[in-house]
């Protein structure tokens, strides 16, 4: 039953094959049994319980929807009321959370069961998911490699199947890389589909949160619940929501692939290059048809980035001062010091070198080189996807330069860091969904993922591309060894 | 462009975060390589780009301004590090 997909799991409790408690009784003894992994940060089986036997009284009325009853695992960024939430942070260590984020209410009113809040990079700055308060998460499929980040704790626990599903959230890759990096289908949404509304804000115009699946039309469930308008959130985008789950098995005939020849140049791994051009193989053999684009300027994605991202993230944090709630420094001499032992205290290194990244790059005399630079070529980014989408309906490439990293390797070099997100950051500045999905392994049997971009609020088209290549390949099946 | 133990001083101080001589010296380090990558931004001539702040062009959405929340002062309080008579308590501000 745990190696079942949420589809599988909605099927077996409409039929009542299965209890919601059963089912949240055998994952709540699979996170316990393979907690070395460190993808939680926090459980309350009680409340997950009261969850589960309250879906089980729906599901007897017959007052269900496909979710109801299904355990997730939620991300430690989005506020579940009365849930410990730490956004992977000390300075949120004592934080519990006086009301839910709308997607949290959302899988409430659907009546699914929460399982936990997964570990993450701590308040979703890294790529690796060591930045974590809370501690590095192993891989499943190697205990000495990364899972991805800043999403690594749902990544894992998805993998290992200690949850059939779980959210992330994706500001420059936090989906996709760990998706790709543990063998997920794993969907950023378009800028503006899914509420931000009580999702621990790090960079604000380029955070959307979205589901970590082991399946397409998984991904197609969850983001049934998830999408839509939000008066909470002004960012949000009054756009109707189709139904993700009907389009599907359309045909993919005639499909046109554009390949950005930036993609595939130098710092691409062989294996990855091999399996996505595999990949791509498999697509034409479905009747797509694969087309030459060019992003002049992806290559500026990561600097651009690495100035639009702290400087909004430096805004953000500034909420963080120990006065209202969360962690306060114990001894101070004045509401200054309060402030800034608490925030020394409470913020890891990677976060306060992108507070003070952030800081310069808005500060007086800077301004202009840095932040308005930065959103000029962010506008060329944005521009170089529109041009390339007047050829063809989807993008694809790798998801990651190479596969998952050992934990240690790069986290002395925050630089080293940050390039392996090359290919995810531009969909993010773009605002574009973007997707990856299993396409393989490299010889020391760590997954692969190809990435799939699409045009503004085409995620049906992205999930019903994503579903049609899993009808035909099983790389999406593949289970890390030792989870059984 | 590379900062030294001074200008990382400086900032972290706009920023709200004390730091040691020893931090200042390891901050000065990675934040000039973290500078050095951004500057390849420099590459790019964008003469005349308006910048992009968003990727919703269109801008924000007003609404009308009316009382939405309710008061739920006493749930909100009741996870603060120090309140008094339904006020925070911070240090001393003015004497």
């Amino acid at each position: 039953m745990f190696d079942k997909t949420v589809a599988e799991l909605s099927a077996a409790l409409r039929r009542r094959q299965v209890s919601s408690v059963e089912l949240t009784q055998l994952f709540l003894a699979r996170i316990n049994k393979y907690k070395n992994l460190n993808a939680f940060i926090t459980l309350d089986p009680e409340r997950s319980l009261a969850q589960a036997k309250a879906a089980d009284a729906r599901l007897a009325q017959g007052e269900s929807t496909v979710i109801t009853g299904v355990p997730l695992a939620q991300k430690d960024i989005f506020c579940a009321d009365g849930w410990l939430t730490t956004c992977g942070s000390k300075i949120l260590s004592n934080f519990v959370a006086p009301y839910d984020a709308t997607l949290i209410e959302k899988f409430n009113k659907a009546g699914a069961v929460c399982l936990g809040k997964t570990n993450m990079d701590e308040f979703a700055m890294g790529s690796s998911n060591e930045t974590s308060y809370y501690g590095a998460v192993k891989s499943p499929w190697n205990t000495e490699v990364v899972p991805g980040g800043s999403s690594g704790g749902s990544a894992a626990a998805v993998a290992a199947r200690l949850a059939p599903a779980a959210t992330g959230t994706d500001t420059g890759g936090s989906i996709r890389q760990p998706a790709a990096l543990s063998n997920l289908t794993g969907l950023k949404p378009s800028y503006g589909r899914v509420s931000r509304y009580g999702m621990i804000a790090f960079a604000s115009s380029l955070d959307q949160g979205g589901p970590m699946t082991r399946s397409a039309e998984d991904a197609a469930l969850l983001l049934n619940v998830m999408a839509g308008f939000d008066v909470r959130d002004s960012t949000s985008v009054n756009e109707a929501v189709p139904d993700y789950t009907q389009t599907l098995n359309k045909d993919i005939k005639g499909l046109r692939i554009g390949l950005p020849q930036e993609y595939f140049s130098k710092g691409l791994s062989p294996d990855v290059a091999k399996a996505v051009e595999a990949a791509i193989a498999e697509y034409k053999k479905l009747g797509a048809q694969v087309v030459e684009v060019s992003l002049p300027n992806s290559q500026l994605a990561i600097p651009c980035y690495y100035v639009l991202a702290p400087a909004e993230a430096s805004s953000n944090l500034s909420r963080f001062d120990g006065a209202r709630y969360g962690y306060r420094a114990k001894d101070y001499t004045d509401l200054l010091d309060m402030y800034c032992k608490t925030r020394a205290e409470g913020f890891g290194a990677e976060v306060k070198r992108r507070i003070m990244i952030g800081t310069y790059a808005l500060s007086a005399g800077y301004y202009d080189a840095y932040y308005l630079k930065a959103q000029q070529l962010r506008r060329l980014i944005a521009e170089d996807f529109k041009k390339a989408f007047e050829s063809c309906d989807v993008i694809m490439g790798p998801t990651t330069p190479s596969t998952a990293f050992k934990i240690g390797e790069k986290s002395d070099d925050p630089v080293a860091m940050y390039l392996s997100d090359i290919y995810t950051i531009s969909v993010n500045l773009a605002g574009l969904p973007g997707m990856s999905i299993p396409a393989g392994f490299d010889p020391k049997g760590l997954p692969i993922g190809l990435q799939l971009i699409g045009q503004y609020f085409d995620e049906a088209r992205l999930l019903n591309v994503a579903h049609r290549y899993q009808q035909v390949t099983d790389w999406h099946k593949q289970m890390p060894k030792g989870f059984n | 462009m590379s900062l030294d133990r001074e200008q990382v001083r400086k900032i972290a101080h706009l920023a709200r975060l004390q730091i040691t001589d020893s931090e200042a010296a390891a901050y000065a380090e990675s934040l000039s390589r973290i500078l050095s990558l951004i500057e390849q931004m420099n590459a790019v001539d964008t003469n005349g780009v308006a910048p992009m702040a968003h990727p919703n062009d269109a801008g924000l959405r007003l609404r009308a301004d009316a009382v939405t929340e309710t008061n739920q002062r006493e749930k909100f309080q009741a996870i603060a590090p120090a309140v008094q008579a339904g006020l925070y308590l911070v240090p001393k501000v003015i004497e």
